[in-house]
């Protein structure tokens, strides 16, 4: 009984392992799940020895699972901390690969009705740290500006923070959503609100012309003002490799960064870095 | 004395031998009820054990001086303005203290703000144990007096037929899930009430507090209307015989005869609003702020610990501070429950038996 139980498990272990010719795993943030698993499903269908295998759970969840060694890819929409490859050179003696694969736009929400058009940087940055607190300082209405952003654990957080208010830390009334839709629904629904997020299109907001400085033209942003640079607050979207890529995973990367990869980008409604 | 000696051999023709599966029948239940045991205490373990660091911080060695240099693959030449997004980003590493060398001061701690990821970390306790305790007061505000007069109700004056229609209806809210609560909560009663009190902010204490009360209800109800069922019949035969209503039997005899019961009830309620983490996160707003306001946002700790979790590097500070944060709230959950169940209900019982 026991050696027929035994024979049976070798035989699975056998048996499952033969099933797929290679797997590579992917894991990280949830801004890229739906962008990765688009990429893993067309180029699985195209090489059939290949098994992508994709998971979220977050930037942070990806780059642990990095420095764990349990993912061969981690996504990232923020670059990768100080900290973080300090680990990953403990354990591996590398600092670790990165591939920018794809670009990605950052929006402010506003509410539909609010007069204010068009923020400069410097506007959005005193917004979120404090200094700016009512509308009529930025040439809307004589009301309070209430402030939504994300939680702290999310990369859309962190970008923010470093590029748009240059690293000063967010003021303590920003109320912190989970999601980007639940940021875009709560602006949607409060008449004096501010948001950040992804390039979304929803029905109760409108996303702001963002002007470098005040003397600088608004843009607005779509998807040429991204492609072309000139819409101020753009992001890179990145996978990380803990060495530099070789046989499997060399081939799927190439893919990615290929036309047609870059071309998925487009579809899933990111921007290609070429 | 004579009773006694008739009941033991009795007793004893009664006692079977031992069939042969019961002793793994006993020892199988023994297994699940010691396992369940030991996994509290196991993870009683695991979090302390993940808190230690802030009490005791471990030594950091040197950064090695050898420098790296960080690869990158597949790149182009860079456009001006790749360049200049790859500048920017450039800056904000420099800008960042890695927070791993840092150590947790008790400054940090007691700081009146919660800015977890900054060049100078604060992890301010205080607006985060403020914040849950006026969400749940809210609640608790709102459910206690609700749920106390519903147990009322359905115990002494509900017919028979309608007790058996309320009581199930509102035992089944108590297995909502939490999410839709939350949900309900942020589309919901967040809109409604702000068109009724036209407050600032949307999302706020009083929104999370309803909401919770909404989880929190049954259990209050539930505990309240077993309190009251076990009132000896005599109270009541005692009140009327005096002469007393069916009003006044049950508020100025059976609720008072059950006020322990009612306190356990509160504080398993407390308890549960105290822990209780998706309505919190999705109705209150998440805001660190240490205002007396109930209309403000608050963030609360479990709402803390269930945004920040997913993302934190392990076995950093902040990692450390969740952690702590988390032991906080089961030692305040767990009191409240251990003080609910062993020490209240005592009390009730050691009442109805005239001690």
């Amino acid at each position: 009984m026991k050696n027929i139980l035994a024979a049976l498990v070798i035989g699975l272990m056998v048996f499952g392992f033969r099933g797929a010719e290679e797997t590579i795993t992917v894991k990280g943030s949830d801004t890229m799940v739906i962008l990765a698993q688009r990429w893993a499903e067309i180029y699985m269908s195209k090489h059939s020895g290949v098994n992508v295998q994709v998971t979220g759970g977050g930037s942070g969840v990806g780059i642990s699972a990095l420095i764990n060694g349990t993912t061969d890819i981690c996504n990232s929409s923020r670059p990768m901390k100080n900290s973080e490859r300090e680990k990953l050179k403990k354990r591996y003696n590398t600092l670790g690969v990165e591939v920018k694969c794809a670009k990605d736009g950052l929006s402010v929400y506003l509410h539909e009705s609010n007069p204010v058009r068009e923020l400069t940087l410097e506007q959005i940055k005193g917004i979120y740290t404090g200094k700016i607190k009512n509308w009529n300082e930025v040439g809307g209405p004589n009301a309070k500006i209430i402030i939504y952003g994300r939680e702290n654990s999310s990369g859309t957080y962190v970008y923010f923070k470093d590029f748009v208010l240059g690293g000063a830390d967010y003021i303590s009334s920003m109320q912190s959503l989970p999601g980007t839709a639940a940021v875009v629904n709560a602006v949607s629904k409060d008449k004096y609100a501010i948001g950040y997020g992804g390039a979304a299109y929803a029905k109760g907001i409108r996303l702001a012309k963002i002007k470098k400085d005040a003397n600088s033209p608004a843009y607005e942003p779509n998807p040429e003002n991204i492609k072309s640079g000139n819409y101020p607050i753009t992001r890179f979207l990145y996978m990380y490799l803990p060495s530099r890529p070789s046989g499997a995973i060399k081939e799927y990367i190439d893919w990615i960064l290929s036309p047609e990869g870059q071309n998925i980008v487009t579809k899933v409604g990111y921007f290609p870095v070429k | 004395m004579k009773l006694s000696n008739s009941i033991v051999p009795i007793r004893k023709k009664l006692t079977l031998p031992r069939r042969p599966g019961e002793f793994f029948i006993e020892a199988g239940i023994k297994t699940v009820s010691f396992t369940s045991f030991a996994v509290i205490i196991l993870i009683f373990i695991f979090v302390f054990r993940e808190t230690l660091p802030v009490f005791f911080p471990k030594e950091h060695k040197a950064v090695q001086s050898e420098v790296l240099e960080s690869e990158s693959y597949g790149d182009t030449a860079p456009s001006e303005h790749d360049k200049e997004i790859q500048n920017r980003i450039d800056m904000s590493q420099a800008l960042e203290t890695s927070g791993e060398n840092g150590k947790i001061t008790m400054e940090s701690i007691t700081a009146a703000e919660w800015q977890p990821v900054s060049a100078k970390p604060r992890y301010g306790l205080w607006p985060l144990f403020f914040g849950s305790l006026k969400v749940t007061l809210v609640a608790i505000a709102i459910a206690s007096p609700l749920a106390i007069l519903a147990a009322l109700f359905s115990a002494v004056f509900a017919p028979k037929r309608s007790k058996e229609l309320i009581k199930p209806v509102i035992e089944l809210l108590a297995g909502f899930p939490s999410v839709v609560i939350g949900f309900f909560a942020l589309m919901t009663i967040a809109t409604i009430s702000q068109n009724i009190f036209g407050y600032q902010y949307r999302l706020n204490s009083f929104v999370g507090g309803v909401a919770l009360a909404l989880a929190v209800i049954p259990i209050i109800y539930t505990v309240t209307e077993d309190a009251i069922n076990s009132v000896p019949g005599y109270y009541f035969e005692a009140a009327y015989a005096l002469g007393a209503t069916k009003w006044q039997t049950a508020l100025f005899v059976i609720l008072p005869a059950v006020t322990p019961g009612i306190f356990a009830a509160m504080l398993l309620g407390f308890g549960r609003a105290f822990g209780e983490t998706m309505i919190v996160l999705m109705a209150t707003g998440n805001a660190a702020l240490g205002s007396f306001s109930i209309f403000d946002p608050v963030r609360t700790f479990s709402a803390t610990i269930g945004a920040e979790m997913a993302e934190v590097v392990f076995g950093d500070n902040h990692y450390t501070m969740l952690f702590l944060i988390g032991s906080l709230l089961f030692i305040v959950t767990f009191a409240l429950n251990a003080v609910a169940e062993f020490w209240v209900r005592n009390k009730l019982l050691k009442r109805f038996r005239g001690e």
